[in-house]
């Protein structure tokens, strides 16, 4: 009996989708087993790098009235905050090195420099989006609740502004992430009280005023006559940080290539079928080793997304095998450059903005390659020793 | 604190924040963490073949201790942060603080903590904790009953005595087994401390006298039930003497210290699934596996101590289910009763607010 409803995976029996769920299991064994020090030291590493960035930026901006300094200054500031949002701040709030019991990188202890409070946003972050992932109607990280990224999603006349303010999202991001935590469209459909928004909003404000504090008025007084130019330049760090994380988020979900799905699918959902709703549902990022960092290895949506909890170092070795399974089993597995993965989903944003759209991002793309149909299906090799 | 230092303190976080200044001075300055405090080992000492003393010198200022008390010890092994506990042997008041390691053939801490430690070394240490002690007012006639490694907490008390009131160890008696004199910890400085003070030192060599049993003690120091009794050792020594002590003596004269948890019985532990409440962790943990082995095993982080049901850091409130104390053998089922996960093993499923 065939139980799973989408298009992508439709051509897979429910023996195959067993098979695939254990071979992804053993991926993920074969990582969490050999966890040792060189996976800590790469952690400490890249905590050093991020405060030796962030005192030494702000130190140099402290003569920002200098243009070399002002320069420099920003330029390490934006790249201590992006790496403490992403590398950092995300992965380790997703628990991905509690296995070192260490205090000072653990999921629950550790804050980030970010407007939302760790706490609010693991539970949106952790639990709604990574266990509905793509889910419309389940999943609020489709569309952030003012989106329309897929066509299911019912048109509405403000949607027409959509490609307009996703520049003030990108440019805002740390703060709509804030608000979007909140949950107003909840409050709106009555699921969850104003008490309980206002108490949250009051959360915030309590982290985020210190956040505001700090970037833009601590540091700037501190430069004494470079005050202006110290505020500017913080504010610089921020925006850079935010259009980036922004644009790296958004080419996790929403290029072309990615399915998102219908409450039904979570019926009942085996293993392996969530697994694959990982994978169709996630796109990957191409580039360097630098790269891969700078993105706080999001540009691995595919593997963080199947194993939120693998520290984020070893993404890109077990990205081959991932791939892998994706081929023998005929499933896509979505990857391309930044500049052509955010191109298309700008192009998404643009066109969903008005109605309809059902022709071209409609359904979900075809499977790669059609494996016969459940009789005399011939099993890859792993796949048959694990049935 | 000066008003002015505090006012500084309160700047610089406004300016570090998320972050406290010390999460940055410790990147560069890893001892002076507050949250994770540190120590350096400045000087590393052979006492045997396999005992080795570790000097060190805490980055914050000394931890305050009683003689007789431990310290825990963390160490990462393959990137994981682990903890044992180890008695003081140094002095209160002594510059260094110093732990004795006793190489456990396996033990992949203590292996590595007594033979593969070089001086520069940095370990962290928790608060000496323990409530093997001495009491204020040193009672007249002592007797000490110790047995291999189980000499260190005694070695503590028995510095700070010679150091401060050395007349309470005229007339004292100390029985130490071990295998042979050389696997004598301390041998030497055993020997010359009781020609100084007075002390009777007893010294039994298990390899070719056999293992000491209550009888023989009693027959060695016949006045036993007149004298207060600080024992440590196996945990089959300890036995046998609270036997003896619970069926002829005065139960409340014998103080004993144990290094390691009594090995779990069989039927102690149905084992369950875990929740963790204020971390939100879940773990199954095994028939007789305690709480805190099975939520670390699970990536928690749980207030931890001594691991073996003495110092009480590890207390969280049970919500709901039931666990045994391995130590007691006593169920708790009360809600907001508060257990020792490092002992104990849960009954089916257990909800504890950790």
């Amino acid at each position: 009996m065939r139980t799973t409803t989408g298009v992508a995976d439709a051509h897979l029996t429910e023996e195959q989708i067993d098979a695939l769920g254990a071979e992804l299991d053993a991926i993920r064994a074969s990582v969490v087993d050999n966890l040792g020090e060189a996976d800590a030291h790469y952690i400490r590493t890249v905590v050093r790098v991020q405060r030796g960035l962030e005192a030494g930026g702000r130190t140099l901006l402290l003569f920002s009235r200098v243009p070399a300094a002002w320069v420099a200054g920003t330029a390490a500031l934006s790249v201590a905050k992006i790496l403490e949002n992403m590398e950092l701040g995300h992965n380790i709030l997703h628990g991905q090195w509690d296995w070192m019991r260490d205090p000072d990188i653990h999921s629950t202890t550790w804050e980030w420099d970010h407007a939302s409070p760790s706490e609010m946003w693991k539970r949106s972050h952790n639990y709604e989006h990574h266990t509905f992932t793509n889910v419309r109607g389940k999943d609020r990280d489709l569309g952030y609740a003012i989106m329309r990224v897929t066509p299911e999603q019912p048109w509405h006349p403000a949607y027409l502004l959509q490609p307009i303010y996703n520049i003030g999202l990108s440019a805002f991001f740390e703060w709509a992430i804030a608000i979007y935590d909140i949950e107003f469209d909840r409050v709106q459909a009555g699921t969850k009280t104003w008490d309980e928004a206002k108490a949250e909003m009051k959360t915030i404000w309590r982290k985020a005023r210190k956040q505001l504090a700090k970037d833009y008025l601590l540091f700037p007084l501190l430069s004494g006559r470079g005050a202006v130019s110290t505020l500017t330049a913080n504010a610089t760090a921020n925006l850079v940080r935010n259009m980036w994380s922004h644009a790296v988020i958004f080419c996790g979900h929403f290029p072309d290539g990615v399915e998102t799905f219908d409450e039904a699918r979570l019926e009942n959902e085996s293993r392996g079928q969530w697994y694959i709703r990982q994978l169709l549902g996630s796109a990957n990022l191409t580039g360097g080793p630098l790269f891969h960092i700078m993105t706080g290895n999001l540009s691995h949506q595919i593997e963080h997304h199947l194993f939120p909890d693998v520290p984020s170092n070893r993404y890109r070795e077990i990205a081959p095998q991932v791939q892998d399974v994706c081929r023998r089993y005929g499933l896509p597995y979505s990857a391309g450059p930044l500049p052509k993965q955010y191109g298309t989903v700008l192009r998404r944003l643009a066109r969903l903005a008005f109605p309809g759209g059902h022709k071209r991002y409609g359904g979900s793309p075809a499977p790669v390659r059609k494996l016969r149909p459940r009789t005399g299906v011939r099993l890859p090799a792993v796949a048959r020793r694990a049935a | 604190m000066a008003p002015l230092a505090r006012r500084v303190i309160a700047a610089a976080r406004a300016l570090t924040t998320p972050l406290l200044p010390e999460d940055f001075v410790s990147v560069w300055r890893p001892l002076r963490s507050k949250r994770a405090p540190g120590a350096r080992v400045v000087d590393v000492r052979r006492e045997t073949a396999d005992a080795t003393t570790l000097l060190l010198r805490p980055g914050r200022s000394l931890p305050v201790h009683q003689p007789g008390q431990f310290v825990g010890l963390g160490v990462q092994v393959d990137g994981v942060w682990t903890w044992r506990s180890y008695s003081i042997t140094s002095r209160p008041g002594d510059p260094l603080l110093a732990v004795t390691v006793t190489a456990v053939p396996g033990g992949l801490v203590s292996t590595r903590l007594a033979h593969h430690t070089t001086p520069g070394t940095l370990v962290r240490i928790s608060e000496p904790a323990g409530d093997f002690l001495l009491p204020a007012a040193t009672p007249e006639k002592l007797l000490f009953v110790t047995a291999g490694s189980g000499i260190t907490p005694v070695m503590g008390m028995l510095r700070t005595l010679a150091a401060r009131n050395p007349a309470a160890l005229d007339g004292a008696v100390h029985v130490h087994s071990d295998r042979a004199a050389d696997d004598v910890v301390f041998g030497p400085e055993l020997r010359t401390l009781a020609a100084r003070t007075g002390l009777r030192l007893v010294e039994r060599h298990t390899a070719t006298q056999g293992r000491l049993c209550p009888d023989a003690l009693t027959d060695l120091v016949p006045d036993w039930t007149a004298r207060h009794t600080w024992a440590c050792g196996p945990a089959d020594m300890l036995d046998d003497l609270t036997d003896h002590w619970d069926r002829v003596g005065d139960p409340g004269a014998l103080h004993v210290e144990r290094f390691r948890p009594p090995t779990w019985d069989d039927a102690t532990g149905t084992g369950g699934r875990v929740t963790f409440a204020a971390s939100g962790v879940t773990a199954d943990a095994g028939e007789g596996e305690p709480l805190m082995a099975a939520g670390e095993a699970a990536g928690a982080l749980l207030p931890a101590g001594c691991r073996m049901g003495i110092c009480h850091t590890c207390v969280g409130p049970l919500r709901s289910g039931a666990v045994r104390d391995l130590l007691t053998g006593d169920t708790h089922d009360t809600a907001g009763q508060p257990v020792r996960t490092c002992v104990s093993a849960p009954l089916g499923g257990v909800t504890i607010d950790l």
